[in-house]
């Protein structure tokens, strides 16, 4: 425990503005990955255990194709569409053979899925840790903003993750699209009887989960290292995150994910040895408090 | 006494008879597969194979002691495995700060894990199925990231090394291999008994009727918070209790006994073995650990094998091994009932 630090940072704004900056870039990457959990749990009441794997796919994706290509666009691309129609094929053939069974045998197919697909990209790209690079686009002088260093990667990272919530925000709650959706998650056999497809709304939900994840993994990328398993960690704080903001609610996932964010930055200067412990503790008095999150529904 | 009193008390003396015909079945059953274990060493000197058994014992009680949870109950635990590494760690910790003898060790490492499953339980047990998964697994985090961070304590990721002394007594040597083997042969028998007890006694029926409906339980006057509560830390001394058959074994304890994937383990295990059968966790230990044995004999990506299998079994089979025939022998029975009706 190092409360000296935590003070001393506190007091000084050079340090402040890092440190948030630094909590705000691990909330939005949490953001991504967690708003499309809890997507998929609103419309499928599923829970996408294998959802890490999508955000180490938009990594290894983004990786390659930036390899390949130089361009860092076309990676954001390709992590963003390759993990979307990763997501369809798997919610088409595998998951949508478990809806309605028990939870039990939702988590095994995902927990079978994670052991595969870890393995797959050890196959492909190899055990050892990876790096993908900054683009040179960003190999530019950092801003300073009062005091405190901010790369502007991490600018980018924060506009395009608020700008996803926007979007998906308003579209959820205004297109016809959207309603269509919400629709689907509350009543499946009416918005069929209505003569919508709605294995086709499942799936292009799935598809959608898993390419918001897939553009988190991308846009990490360049900031951390790349291993298979690299998911599993995310996973689960992003399980901590839709918890804590409720299941099912894009505001409590973004709330959710910034005050986690902020937890770890701070925390790992008062607490150095303990910062994933503090998440931990931080959801269980959540919980404890009010069990179904900060934004959940009671009927949840 | 009215004549539906009446009817009752005929109705229930025979079900008690068979109760009790029912226990001394178990019983006989328990000590002719403890006698056939503890012969194993009599007719091989085979190492590998009494390792193997050894093992079984370790993950059998953690399996089986999640069915009281899982297949019994219906709470869907996520985190059990933090009992396992808890026992491991405790018994660990204690035979090498306090040096007390094994028997000792045993006792208040079940108490500590009392203790911590009634903390843990008394927050989880009143959240709804998938939640209560990931709180449970929240804790298992929890305990994870204390053991790696506790380095002075528990060694850190290095584990707790350095041995396990495992002084005699009573004429037991554990550090004698056979000694060791028998030992957890009869700690695995005596834990399923015990086990095997609690689901058939009434409050084992209690338990069923929470899975099958809560709220007629709750309606019939049963406190399914506590209910819930003492089977979960019921569990816990189970699982706590394979821990330390395991950290008797390795003479030590690792941070992966407390990891997340020895419970994904455990939920595989039971789905393996099958749910609705009291051994079906023990079969299902058997099957995984042969996998496991096999399959990283041939091939370092054992995750693919073993998605593969887990895949098969939730996909295709859509049940336990156990379950599966359990199924076959009672359809194979209606239908020969049916032919001399």
């Amino acid at each position: 425990m190092d409360l000296d630090a935590l003070a001393g940072c506190l007091s000084s704004s050079a340090c402040l503005v890092t440190q948030t900056t630094s909590g705000l870039i691990i909330g939005m990457l949490l953001f991504l990955v967690a708003v499309g959990l809890t997507l998929i749990f609103g419309v499928l009441k599923v829970v996408n255990f294998s959802h890490g794997a999508f955000y180490m796919f938009g990594a290894y994706f983004a990786m390659t194709s930036y390899q390949l290509t130089g361009s860092f666009a076309l990676a954001m691309l390709a992590g963003a569409a390759g993990t979307a129609i990763l997501g369809l094929i798997f919610e088409r053939v595998f998951m949508s053979r478990v809806y309605g069974a028990d939870v039990l045998m939702q988590l095994l197919v995902c927990y079978a899925f994670v052991l595969i697909f870890d393995d797959v990209v050890r196959i492909i790209w190899g055990p050892e840790f990876k790096s993908m690079g900054m683009p040179a686009a960003f190999q530019v002088m950092p801003l300073f903003i009062a005091g405190g260093v901010v790369p502007p990667y991490y600018l980018l990272l924060i506009g395009v993750a608020l700008i996803a919530a926007i979007v998906l925000g308003i579209g959820l709650s205004r297109s016809r699209i959207g309603k269509v959706i919400r629709a689907a998650a509350h009543n499946p056999g009416m918005v069929s009887a209505l003569g919508i497809n709605t294995g086709l709304i499942y799936g292009g939900v799935f598809a959608l989960g898993g390419m918001l994840a897939g553009l988190a993994g991308a846009l990490a990328a360049p900031v951390r290292s790349l291993t298979p398993g690299m998911g599993f960690s995310v996973l689960i704080e992003s399980f901590i995150v839709t918890v804590i903001g409720g299941m099912g609610s894009i505001l409590g996932a973004l709330i959710g994910a910034l005050l986690l964010g902020l937890i770890r930055s701070f925390g790992s200067l008062g607490f150095p040895l303990f910062t994933e412990g503090l998440m931990y503790l931080f959801m269980v008095i959540v919980l404890v408090s009010k069990p179904t999150g900060l934004f959940g529904k009671e009927a949840a | 006494m009215t004549e539906l009193e009446a009817g009752r008390a005929q109705a229930l003396t025979p079900v008690r008879g068979g109760a009790a015909l029912h226990r001394y079945r178990d019983v006989l059953i328990a000590l002719i597969a403890f006698a056939v274990l503890a012969s194993l060493p009599l007719f091989t000197g085979s190492k590998a194979l009494l390792d193997f058994v050894i093992r079984c014992s370790a993950y059998g009680l953690f399996a089986t002691s999640l069915n009281l949870l899982v297949g019994y109950t219906g709470l869907t635990s996520f985190g059990h495995g933090m009992f396992f590494g808890l026992g491991a760690y405790s018994f660990g910790l204690i035979m090498q700060k306090l040096g007390v003898p094994i028997p000792v060790a045993f006792v208040a490492t079940l108490a500590i894990t009392a203790m911590v499953a009634a903390i843990i339980g008394a927050i989880c047990v009143r959240l709804k199925e998938i939640y209560f998964a990931f709180v449970t697994l929240a804790f298992q985090m929890l305990i994870h990231s204390t053991i790696l961070s506790w380095a002075s304590f528990t060694g850190g990721d290095q584990g707790l090394r350095g041995g396990i002394p495992r002084p005699a007594f009573l004429g037991i040597d554990l550090a004698n291999h056979v000694h060791l083997y028998i030992a957890s042969c009869a700690l695995l028998i005596l834990g399923l008994l015990a086990m095997r007890q609690i689901a058939q006694s009434p409050f084992g029926y209690t338990l069923r009727m929470i899975r099958d409906n809560a709220a007629r339980a709750s309606f019939l006057g049963i406190d399914v918070w506590r209910a819930k509560l003492t089977v979960f830390v019921l569990a816990a001394l189970f699982a706590s209790m394979g821990g330390m058959v395991m950290a008797l074994f390795v003479s030590g304890a690792y941070p992966e006994f407390a990891y997340w994937t020895i419970s994904g383990e455990g939920i595989f295990i039971n789905m393996l073995g099958g749910v609705s059968t009291f051994l079906g966790p023990m079969v299902g230990t058997v099957l995984l650990l042969l996998l496991n044995d096999t399959v990283t004999r041939f091939t370092e990506y054992h995750g693919i094998v073993l998605g593969v299998v887990i895949l098969f079994f939730a996909l295709g089979l859509r049940k336990g091994l156990l379950d599966f025939v359990a199924e076959w022998f009672a359809r194979r029975r209606d239908a020969g009932e049916g032919r001399h009706a």
